[in-house]
């Protein structure tokens, strides 16, 4: 990955956190359009837990990650504290791993 | 810093849910650099990327692009869209990134508001928004943004060094650390039965599309997934932005309302 992808990231980036405070004078989002850009953001997170929990390169990642982020999950819906959460998923899965399970 | 409303024991707790997000976040950071060095990028590579890009999950979804074998300009793709998020968020809290003082006043110090801007994230937003009143909002912003600036950034160091010491770090299970950091983060938003579907049929529909398409694309597909969650609601529901229910992941307020409640 090239430095110039890297400086191209980071320029989209940042514009797209400076136009909110630059715009907020001068446009209002209509409330039709922000539900739907946040809708977005919760589609692409999940979607990306997903696609990151299970699949590696182009096919399944194995047992051991999802079931570490499932465990993690469980943990996270219960209201866990976010450290023991990411901690668990990372234990689970190198156990699981450590007992020969991919 | 103003850490004016709210007296010693809310900033007390400020900073011990802030700790707490950034232990958290360099955990995540930590295996961020592990996995791209590991993978073979140069060390430098995700450094410099958490210190200009500063957003985990594109950095983490234009890495993976990276090493899954895709281009360059899909990773950007991939990471850019992710972070269409940000443009929201910036709006959701535009009172609090710049200077204080009267909106509006001429020639603030731009400089500060150049750099609040680029402390913009998921969880800055988050405690922003559940801060109580202008300087609540403004401590929990800056505080949260500037320690996790820091934290992100040494951690993702050290998760360099770390990769670059150990290979097999799939042996330490890291590779589970970010899908779980992402869940953790969605968890609260999936509250909301719309953007429960929407997010299942988008995820489902990403996952059954990774043989097929290049990397970084089937995220990207997911967002169809926006079809299945999307009603016209009525203006009496209006209630709540994403970063809203965002806050709700943190410990604090969140007010529970019967769903069905006043439906007439």
């Amino acid at each position: 990955m090239p430095l110039l992808a890297v400086a191209a990231l980071a320029a989209v980036t940042y514009a797209f956190r400076l136009a909110g405070p630059l715009l907020r004078d001068r446009v209002t989002v209509p409330p039709a359009a922000q539900r739907l850009l946040s809708s977005a953001a919760a589609v692409l997170l999940v979607s990306l837990a997903a696609t990151s929990a299970l699949t590696a390169g182009h096919g399944f990642a194995g047992w051991a990650r999802p079931a570490g982020v499932l465990a993690a999950g469980v943990l996270a819906a219960r209201r866990a504290p976010f450290p023991v959460v990411v901690v668990t998923a990372a234990a689970v899965t190198a156990l699981l791993r450590l007992g020969g399970i991919r | 810093m103003k850490r004016t409303t709210g007296g010693r024991r809310t900033s007390r707790a400020l900073l011990r849910d802030v700790a707490l997000v950034c232990l958290a976040d360099g955990i995540v950071g930590l295996s961020f650099g592990a996995t791209a060095v590991a993978g073979g990028l140069p060390w430098w590579l995700p450094v410099a990327m958490s210190l200009l890009v500063f957003a985990g999950g594109a950095q983490f979804a234009a890495v993976g692009v990276v090493l899954a074998g895709g281009s360059p300009a899909a990773a950007v793709a991939a990471g850019a869209v992710l972070n269409t998020r940000l443009f929201p968020y910036g709006l959701a809290v535009a009172d609090v990134t710049g200077p204080a003082g009267p909106p509006g006043s001429p020639r603030g110090r731009w400089w500060v508001r150049l750099l609040g801007a680029h402390l913009v994230t998921d969880e800055s937003v988050a405690f922003a928004l559940r801060g109580d009143g202008p300087a609540g909002r403004r401590a929990g912003f800056w505080t949260c943004g500037a320690a996790l600036f820091a934290a992100w950034n040494v951690a993702v160091l050290l998760g360099a060094a770390v990769g670059s010491a150990v290979k097999n770090t799939a042996a330490f299970g890291l590779d589970a650390a970010f899908p779980a950091v992402l869940l953790a983060l969605a968890l609260p938003t999936l509250a909301d039965r719309r953007t429960r579907a929407a997010a299942f049929a988008g995820a489902s529909a990403a996952v059954a599309l990774t043989p097929f398409l290049p990397a970084g694309l089937p995220v990207l597909a997911g967002l169809g997934g926006l079809a299945a969650g999307w009603r016209p609601r009525r203006p009496g529901r209006l209630r709540g932005r994403l970063p809203g229910r965002l806050a709700g992941r943190l410990p604090g307020r969140r007010p529970g309302r019967s769903r069905r409640g006043a439906a007439g």
